[in-house]
This record gives C-alpha cells, structure tokens and sequence, in this order.
C-alpha cells in the first residue's frame, strides 16, 4: 500500500471517510462538524457524506452523547465530537453513566459502539479551560477503551480501529498535534491495547503516550548524547494498556520513568509505575505537570509543560538513585 | 378499556408484590439490612401513577422504543415486559432481566424495545433523542416514548433534548409524569415559570395535558400525540398529572408530606377509578374480577419464579463490561 504524505488532523478525515464509506451505519454528530470541524477534523465529510450522516448539532454536550448512546442502542456506530475534553465535562453523566454502564448495568442486553472524540494536551494561550489532558480520568472507568495516538499513522490506524469495535471509546486527539505531518498507510488497522516501541536501549525505559511521545524521544536523544541509552514506548491504547511490552522492557532496564503532560498527582504515569515495581521490582519513576491550572501568559503556561530537559534530568536522578541503591 | 385496566393492575400487583419484599430490605442511617429480605435497596414504586403507564403504552407497538426513570417498573410491564425476569432481576438473581446486574433502577427489557430504566434523573431524554434519531436515519416507521417526572424539567438535559428533538424533527413522545414531588420536596416551590407544557413548547415541542389518574384521558390524549409523530409533526409532549402514593423510595415514610394531599392522592387512585370506568362502559364484574385472578396467578408465578432462580455467579461480575480491556485487571 502506498504511502501518504498528510497530517494528524487530515488522517482522521481518511480513516473517518473509509469507514463511512464502507459502512452506513457510522454517522457524525458535533458542533460545527459541517464546516469541517474547528480543527478540519471532519473536512469535506459532510460534502461528501450530506447533513444526514454528518450531523451540525446545538451546543448541547450533553445530549450529543446521550444521543450517541441512543443511536448506538438503535443500531448505529456514531462519532461524536466534544472539540476539546474540557468541553466533554458538560457530558460527565452521558460519559460516565450512560456510555459507559449501558452494557453492564442492562446486563449485556445492548452494546453501545460509540466513538467519543475528547482532544486532550494545550492549546497554547487558551489558559485553564482549553487544555488538560485528563485521560487518567476515563482510564479509572470500566466500560470503556480509551485512546490517546501519537502520529498521523496512529490517528488513522486507531480510529479505524475505534469504529470497528463494539465498546465506547474515549478517543483524545491531541490539540497540538493536529498539524503534526506523517506518512500514513491506509491499510494499517491498530491492534487495540498493543504499544510501540519506537527504540529500544539497555539503560532506561521511558514509557509515554499523545504529544509527550516527543518529549521523551528528544529526551532520549539527549540521554543517548550522555550516554545514557533508553527505550522509548508509546503506549498508544491507555486502556488496555500494553503491561506485557511495558513489563518486559522494565525487566530489562530495571528502570522506568513514565512522561506524560498531565499532571503528575493521581495521573495514569502512577498506574504504569506502580505495576512495573510490583511485577518486575525496577525502580519507577514518573514525570507529569505540576498540579497547577494552566496559564494564559506563555510563561506560566510553560510551568505547567513538561519539558525535554526536565525528563533528562528526572531520568539522570533515577540512573543515580538506582546506582546509588546498588552500592548500598 | 378492559385491557388498561388489565395493565394497570397487573403494575400495581408488581409494585405491592415488591413491596413486600422489599420490607427491611434497606440499610440506611444506621439500620441494618434484614437477611430474609428479598429486594434489596432502593425502590421506587409507582402505585398511584398506573394510568400514566397504561394509557401511554397501549398505543406502542412491539418495535417502538421506550425509555423511562428510576421508577420505571411500571412503563416496562405496560410495553409487555417479561414479569417473572422483571422481579426475578428486583430480586438480584441470575435469572432476572439484567442477570442481577441492574436491579430496580435499571430494569430493562430490550426484546420489547424497552431500552431502560435509568438512576440518573432526566438521562433518558437525551438517549431517546438518538434512539429516534437512529430510527429516523434507518428510514423506520416507529417511535420513542420517553417517560421522565417533573423533577426532570430543572435539569440541563430536558432543554437540550426538547430542543434537539424539534430541531431534528423527531419522532418522540415526552411523556412528563408529573407526580408533584422532586424526590421528597414539592416541585412546585422549586419550579419558577408556567410549567412544563409552556416550557416544551417554548422549544418547540407541542403537546397536551391529560389527568394522569384518568386512564382514558391520558389513552385518549397519548393517541392524538403518537397520530400527530406518525403524521410527521414531529415531537409531542404529554403532561400527565398524577400523584404519588408511596415514598420518593420505598423506606421514604414521607414525614413532609400534608395528610390532606397525601390522602387525596390516595382518594384518587387510578386503579379503582379505572375499574369503576370499566363496569361504566359495559364491561362486568364477573370480566374485572376474572382479571384479578389471573392478576394474582400471574404475580404469585413471578414472585415464585424470582425466588427460585439462583443468585448470579460472581465470575458474571466480570462479564458484559467491554469486549477490549475487560477482565479483573488486578
């Protein structure tokens, strides 16, 4: 299959317009989808698929997913999109309540194949309302898969997947990464719950997933300078997230440092940690935002971004601290 | 006029028939559960609001949808839900509705197109805006009732679903029974403006108000709605008016409530106003009490059924909660 030159935004328009081309059942409800979607995440979708399938909605979060719910019951496989998940808080319950406890609750008696589009990361200069990154939220609820992707390649791979499944997935685009340029292949299908592993050293492993992923691969370019060689994993699914591939390498490296841009207290970097101590014994660390809202003005918002030489430091410590543990 | 009074009965059977085993079946400000109880915590029972069930769902068919609230054991008997799985499922054993994993407050009976009973008050509006709207793409000839009380109107949801259901035409029947009380709190204290009615058809949405103790009255006026969504008009809102007799939940002795109004709501009881329309209009006494009989048979084999079914295995905790990422996870 050949290869696409395109973008992170434009990936999701492919996989988005394949699916919909293959099946009628997958239909678009958002605000301002018919124009493309702010982000032109829906770009030329409506033209191509009509108002019916691609669905303007009223600034109602929480009945564009209570209607998603519904459509899904009914036999449909709606994408509803919520521009940021900030604005997805105005749909807690339909999330939380409805989407996700349909299955159980009901006891198996419906599914509910709803994709929730929830962009996650900063949206520079857009402060405190328009850029968390709460994916650790959604990976505490059973009944849902959720999905943070990385590159272009990822995007269309993931979503194709998403669209395919039975379950509701919590599916966080990154805001930053909406211009971010790949190679996509459009024969790729992601298998859910499978990370990347995107280098592998003997030294450290450094677990990430959405935007961060960059962080930590310049980080370990920089460690490599140091001499310090580290693994670089994106987890990619954050439920169900790869233990296996995340395992294995701990017990390799016998160290981990998970980076991720959300903050750091109660965030999903503890999980991943955790688990890598208790099963493999390594020594963890993790590296989020400091539990502080974000800022308009760039230098406060900066404060809240973790950062490439923050990540070489924080894994300069863990080299120490476990040498240190070594020789004691 | 027989057949509503068929279903009415039949609900207030299920309800009384829960309600006794329910008795101690609550732990709550310090009270202990009772072992022997076979329903266990919240219930809320829906005797004095019979007529708003029956009337309204004597018009669905078998492949219209319904969605209702945490007191909905009434609306998934009148849209032909299973009884003996419906109790066995209040009695959290393996072989109710939803296997033991929904109780009350989420009884649901999908192969009738009852798509469930919700603990979030107002939920039910939004999800039966997709369910019409899934109906509508499908080219489908049916539509959705979706019951919801008038504590629902003061939530966000109601707006948005009113609104989203005119915007988008959709075949949707409101059904707002109005049993005067938002939990243990009159609504009409709580509720500014001239009411539901004036709010629906703010957002569009058109409808009309029946006495919801009256079961002709609220038949009468549920087939003019479902006449005007089959004839393409769009979503309709009926405003049943009704009382409620028992608590907000079963242990709710309603210590706040007037002894005036709570004896009117029992004076007005639907059931006996029904049965009483019945004998008006032809029908015998003879007829009402073969009813009955089959009424007490028919709740006798539930409550029988449910107490011979199994409690559910707990490996079933485990099950039905997604295909991807399921599983203990420990």
């Amino acid at each position: 299959m050949a290869l696409i030159r395109t973008t992170y935004a434009d990936a999701a328009v492919r996989a988005l317009a394949n699916a919909m081309r293959a099946d009628p059942r997958v239909v678009v409800l958002g605000e301002d989808v018919g124009r493309g979607g702010i982000f032109q995440q829906y770009k030329g979708l409506q033209a191509a698929f009509g108002p019916e399938r691609v669905i303007d909605t009223p600034i109602s979060e929480a009945t564009i997913v209570g209607a998603g719910v519904g459509m899904a019951l009914v036999g449909m496989r709606p994408v509803v999109e919520m521009r940021v998940v900030d604005f997805a808080l105005c749909a807690m319950d339909e999330i939380v309540n409805q989407a996700a406890k349909n299955r159980y609750m009901f006891g198996g008696q419906g599914r509910v194949p709803l994709v929730m589009r929830l962009p996650i990361g900063f949206w520079s200069n857009s402060a405190a309302q328009h850029s968390q990154s709460l994916e650790a939220w959604f990976a505490h609820l059973p009944g849902v898969v959720v999905m943070c992707p990385a590159t272009p390649q990822d995007n269309y791979s993931m979503l194709t997947q998403a669209l395919r499944g039975e379950d509701p997935v919590i599916y966080m685009e990154n805001k930053e990464l909406w211009g971010l340029e790949g190679d996509v292949d459009e024969s790729l299908v992601a298998t859910p719950g499978r990370a990347n592993v995107l280098r592998r050293g003997d030294d450290l492993t450094l677990v990430s997933w959405s935007a961060a992923v960059r962080t930590a691969s310049q980080a370990a370019d920089e460690l490599a300078a140091l001499g310090v060689r580290a693994s670089v994993i994106d987890l990619g699914t954050l439920w169900p997230w790869d233990r296996d591939t995340v395992l294995a390498d701990c017990a390799r490296t016998r160290r981990l440092l998970v980076v991720h841009d959300a903050v750091q207290a109660g965030g999903f970097g503890a999980e991943v940690a955790a688990t890598a101590a208790q099963a493999t014994g390594c020594r963890v660390g993790r590296l989020g935002a400091p539990r502080i809202p974000v800022g308009y003005a760039t230098r406060l918002e900066t404060v809240a971004r973790v950062s490439p030489s923050a990540v070489v430091e924080a894994a300069q410590q863990l080299m120490a601290d476990a040498a240190q543990a070594t020789a004691a | 006029m027989i057949d509503l009074y068929r279903t009415m009965a039949r609900i207030r059977a299920f309800e009384l028939a829960a309600e006794v085993a329910s008795q101690g079946g609550v732990g709550v400000l310090g009270a202990k559960v009772d072992e022997r109880a076979k329903v266990r915590g919240p219930l809320h029972l829906s005797i004095g609001q019979e007529a708003v069930a029956a009337g309204v769902c004597a018009h669905l068919t078998r492949e219209d949808l319904l969605t209702s609230t945490h007191r909905g054991h009434g609306h998934t008997l009148a849209k032909g839900g299973d009884m003996r799985r419906m109790m066995a499922e209040l009695f959290g054993r393996a072989g109710g509705s939803n296997g033991g994993k929904g109780g009350s407050m989420h009884i649901a009976d999908f192969s009738v197109g009852m798509l469930g009973a919700n603990g979030v008050v107002t939920a039910g509006l939004p999800i039966a805006c997709g369910a019409a709207q899934a109906l509508k793409l499908q080219g489908k000839p049916h539509l959705v009732a979706c019951f919801f009380g008038d504590g629902a109107t003061n939530r966000g949801p109601f707006l948005e679903a009113l609104n989203w259901a005119a915007v988008y035409q959709l075949p949707v029947l409101f059904v707002c029974e109005d049993n005067r009380y938002s939990a243990t709190t009159a609504t009409a204290g709580l509720s500014a403006g001239p009411g539901v009615a004036a709010r629906a058809a703010a957002l569009g949405v058109p409808g009309e108000t029946a006495d919801g103790n009256d079961v002709e009255a609220v038949h009468a006026a549920a087939g003019r709605l479902v006449a005007r969504i089959h004839a393409g008009e769009g979503p309709q809102l009926l405003h049943a008016l009704t009382w409620r007799v028992r608590g907000h939940v079963s242990v709710d002795t309603q210590g706040y409530r007037d002894p005036q109004d709570l004896q009117g709501a029992i004076d007005a009881d639907p059931l006996r106003r029904a049965r009483e329309r019945a004998l008006a209009r032809g029908a015998t006494l003879a007829q009402l009490d073969a009813i009955d009989a089959e009424v007490r048979a028919e709740i006798d084999d539930a409550v029988a059924f449910a107490d011979a079914s199994p409690a559910p295995d707990p490996a079933s905790a485990f099950t039905d909660i997604q295909t991807t990422g399921a599983g203990p996870w420990h």
